[in-house]
């Protein structure tokens, strides 16, 4: 099994579809697999972005943007989907739109034992708490299910997110 | 129990200063007391927050964020404010210039039997907002500095924090429109015409 060779692709790719359907604010708790997307969001004067202390606090404050006028996404690592919970609760009832873009760890070559509790209840957690799930595995998918998942949030005020499996990611050499 | 100033406004007397000063400014409530007090003069300008605990803050910079323009003032309790105590730090983090954050202090979850919250036990949201880049913070105790402190909330520009003390008087709802959606709608149709549709 070997690494994914960097640069990859797919991050620039989210990046332009977060430009096509215009999204204008970005909240974010760092993950490793979301760092060039970060990256590529900070650097556009047109997007506002927002680092959180946890990913709960994201989700009120996209409902707040979309309150303004403005669409958005969530960046976050699967772990932080737990955070979220009762947060969600407010999109619900609301229908408020919600865009989440969840890197996937504690599935597939986790070398941390920790991230599997989590990452193995992550698809569940969502799908209990209202939240339309959509995964993309392979680096040719995600351009087209995140698209597909940013065009139906923002057309049926419905939350949705899209799970980045830890394979596209690859595996983290821990030997070193 | 740590030594502290008797606190004696009303808070509905706060509540109704608030609203009366409002002007074009959007409110965001939190819930429970803060909530069941705004609606002594409704607004579809105020969206009221029934559920989720802790997301007032949050929600008001994201809103602050979207409509530069416009002042955007949060009203809150102690209790809902500790719960999102993190976004004491994203927001003097990112340092708005449109936010007016406020806590109506009675130091109890007067909702659940009138626990003392940690406001009760000394800790400080003032001194909080203010280590977390707030440049303003304030608490507020008296009618006197309620007068000057209400306009201050919407006279901007800057990012604004404003713990204002009350006495646990418990008041019955004020408002019973609930369903969220509705009162999303309301708003965003009210702010943005028919963008609200795009």
């Amino acid at each position: 099994m070997k690494q994914e060779t960097p640069p990859r692709v797919w991050p620039r790719e989210i990046y332009e579809v977060f430009k096509q359907v215009g999204i204008e604010q970005i909240a974010f708790v760092p993950d490793a697999g979301h760092t060039q997307l970060i990256k590529d969001c900070e650097a556009d004067d047109a997007i506002e972005t927002v680092s959180l202390t946890s990913e709960v606090e994201g989700v009120a404050m996209l409902a707040g943007g979309w309150l303004g006028g403005k669409r958005g996404a969530l960046l976050m690592q699967s772990s932080g989907v737990g955070n979220c919970i009762n947060m969600l609760s407010v999109i619900q009832e609301c229908r408020f739109p919600l865009l989440m873009i969840v890197t996937m760890r504690g599935e597939w070559g986790e070398f941390n034992s920790w991230q599997l509790p989590m990452g193995q209840s992550t698809q569940a957690v969502l799908e209990h708490s209202g939240v339309i799930v959509q995964r993309a595995d392979r680096a040719d998918d995600v351009r087209d299910v995140v698209f597909a998942a940013a065009t139906m949030t923002f057309s049926s005020n419905r939350p949705i997110a899209v799970l980045l499996g830890q394979r596209l990611i690859g595996f983290k050499d821990w030997s070193k | 129990m740590p030594n502290h100033k008797q606190a004696t406004l009303d808070r509905r007397v706060v509540m109704g200063a608030i609203l009366k000063n409002r002007g074009d400014a959007l409110i965001v409530t939190g819930l429970g007391s803060t909530c069941y007090d705004a609606g002594v003069a409704d607004h579809p300008n105020t969206f009221y927050l029934w559920g989720g605990m802790g997301a007032a803050a949050m929600m008001g910079l994201g809103l602050a964020l979207a409509q530069p323009s416009r002042r955007v003032v949060v009203v809150t309790g102690d209790g809902e404010m500790l719960m999102g105590f993190g976004a004491f730090a994203t927001i003097g983090a990112k340092s708005p210039k449109n936010l007016s954050l406020v806590v109506i202090d009675n130091e109890h979850y007067s909702e659940t039997g009138m626990q003392p919250t940690h406001t009760h036990r000394g800790v400080d949201l003032a001194a909080v907002a203010k280590a977390c880049n707030f440049p303003s913070s304030e608490t507020v105790y008296s009618e006197q500095e309620l007068a000057t402190e209400v306009p201050a909330l919407f006279a901007g520009p800057g990012l604004l924090f404003r713990d204002i003390k009350v006495n646990t008087q418990r008041y019955p709802m004020s408002i019973r429109m609930r369903d969220g959606a509705h009162i999303k709608n309301r708003f965003r149709e009210n702010l943005l015409g028919q963008k609200a549709f795009d």
